[in-house]
């Protein structure tokens, strides 16, 4: 039965299984720390807590599954989804992958690709955390120096403008509409900031597409 | 056994819970790199994959480190570790968080001390939260994904650019957000009016070094140039903001 399996059908099945353990394990931590310290949640409290965070994030959790792993491919999917920082990090990384060996998302080599950047940025980002744990008293007043924070501050508009300029240089036809509706509604809808940038993905995401079936059919991509 | 935010026993089961994440990284790695071989890709190409990956990652990862100073202010070492090694992000764990407390009558930043049932309320909200990924990915991916390979089969043209119109809808929200705060030179505020300009003037010089790269990489002794471009960019991108907000505010 196993001899039987295609490289990606076994990638679902141990994706699968990695993810399953990773979230049993994730939530038996609470309920280990209240076990060692014989603390019961205050259930009222823990109620108000999740109906006023959980809605909005189970959302955008199917709203971002949906809308990435396309992008991701199955292994990088897998992954991405366990170890965080998507859009800041893995997918940026897959993409310049991609780009870098001039393989198509679709395609096995492209599927492999995706997955050996994915996992070598979540070992990076693992290890450097780790370091950073252990090392945090010499490395705080560092980190926090007021010269580096505007650095770290402005890291997304330092990788979207290296990342963009490749990608829509490349497709600029495509580009043209959903980057121009973009700059309209974050410039002139002030709701529109840091906190709801992650909302705004599958917007864009949607219209693009829209937009691209259009300009398919037309004859002009 | 008297609790406190820092407890070694919170670090042991961290630990423990980080080193499976970890695990499962190497083992998809390993994975990967052995289909790789069997259908014979380029080991030349792996490796620039590997090196270009881990060369990008170390400023983000730097600045998840920051994040996790951040949070452990309020909450201890241990869990932002945990939450922003596994699954979270800043933003997400931030707001999580303060909702927890808010909920217990805290405010986050402004608490010096948890009880243990504070601190199992706060984990159980952040992690209860952020879980849909996890499990939608398993659940729906390889229909996702088989959807895409069907689209492939029937006309691999639109399928191409299907894929393409994925990435722009991606980086165009990005670009966006990189604006968002333009409107400061005509809305006056608690804030210097060209402040806004920043993020766009840091997009730019990132966007100039990342072409200068490209134009170089079309030089045969620069060719190597192409596993470092990105990094390059973003690296330099960010330098440029310490004198780009010294000068804008």
């Amino acid at each position: 039965m196993k001899k039987n399996l295609s490289y990606i059908d076994s990638v679902h099945r141990e994706g699968t299984i990695w993810n399953l353990t990773v979230m049993v394990l994730l939530m038996a931590f609470p309920v280990a720390v209240a076990l060692v310290f014989d603390a019961a949640p205050d259930w009222g409290a823990l109620v108000m807590g999740l109906v006023a965070t959980a809605p909005m994030y189970w959302t955008v959790g199917a709203i971002e599954v949906l809308t990435y792993v396309p992008m991701l491919g199955a292994g990088g999917s897998y992954l991405s989804f366990v170890t965080g920082n998507i859009s800041n990090l893995k997918l940026p990384c897959a993409l310049n992958a991609l780009e870098q060996n001039g393989v198509s998302a679709n395609s096995e080599e492209g599927e492999l690709i995706s997955t050996i950047a994915i996992a070598t940025s979540s070992i990076v980002t693992t290890v450097i955390i780790i370091i950073g744990v252990i090392c945090i008293v010499p490395l705080t007043p560092i980190l926090e120096a007021e010269i580096l924070t505007p650095a770290f501050a402005q890291m997304l508009p330092a990788l979207f403008g290296g990342l963009g300029v490749a990608f829509v240089s490349r497709n600029w036809k495509l580009a043209l509409a959903p980057v121009s509706l973009m700059l309209v509604l974050f410039i002139f809808v002030p709701a529109l900031n840091a906190g709801t940038v992650g909302i705004m993905v599958p917007v864009s995401v949607l219209f693009t597409l829209g937009t691209a079936r259009i300009l398919y059919k037309k004859g002009v991509l | 056994m008297e609790f406190h935010v820092n407890h070694p026993i919170l670090f042991l089961m961290v630990a423990a819970l980080i080193a499976l994440v970890l695990a499962q990284s190497v083992y998809f790695l390993v994975k990967a790199l052995h289909r790789c071989k069997q259908i014979g890709m380029d080991p030349v190409k792996v490796r620039k994959t590997i090196k270009t990956a881990a060369l990008f990652t170390i400023a983000p990862a730097v600045s998840i480190v920051i994040s996790v100073i951040t949070l452990s202010k309020s909450l201890g070492l241990p869990l932002p570790w945990l939450r922003l090694s596994v699954i979270g992000s800043l933003s997400y764990e931030a707001i999580a968080a303060s909702n927890a407390m808010s909920a217990m009558g805290l405010e986050l930043g402004k608490v010096t001390s948890l009880t243990a049932q504070q601190y199992v309320n706060i984990t159980l909200v952040m992690t209860i939260s952020i879980m849909m990924g996890i499990w939608l990915v398993p659940a729906i991916s390889k229909k996702l994904l088989g959807g895409m390979s069907t689209l492939e089969s029937k006309d691999a043209k639109w399928a191409n650019i299907f894929q393409n119109a994925l990435f722009i809808g991606m980086i165009s929200a990005f670009v966006g957000y990189v604006f968002c705060d333009v409107s400061r030179l005509w809305i006056p505020g608690d804030y210097s009016a060209t402040s806004g300009l920043v993020p766009v003037c840091v997009m730019v010089v990132s966007a100039l070094i990342m072409v200068v790269c490209g134009t170089l990489m079309k030089k045969k002794r620069f060719a190597w140039m192409g596993d470092y471009a990105l990094p390059l960019s973003l690296v330099l991108g960010m330098a440029s903001a310490i004198p780009i907000t010294a000068w804008l505010g």
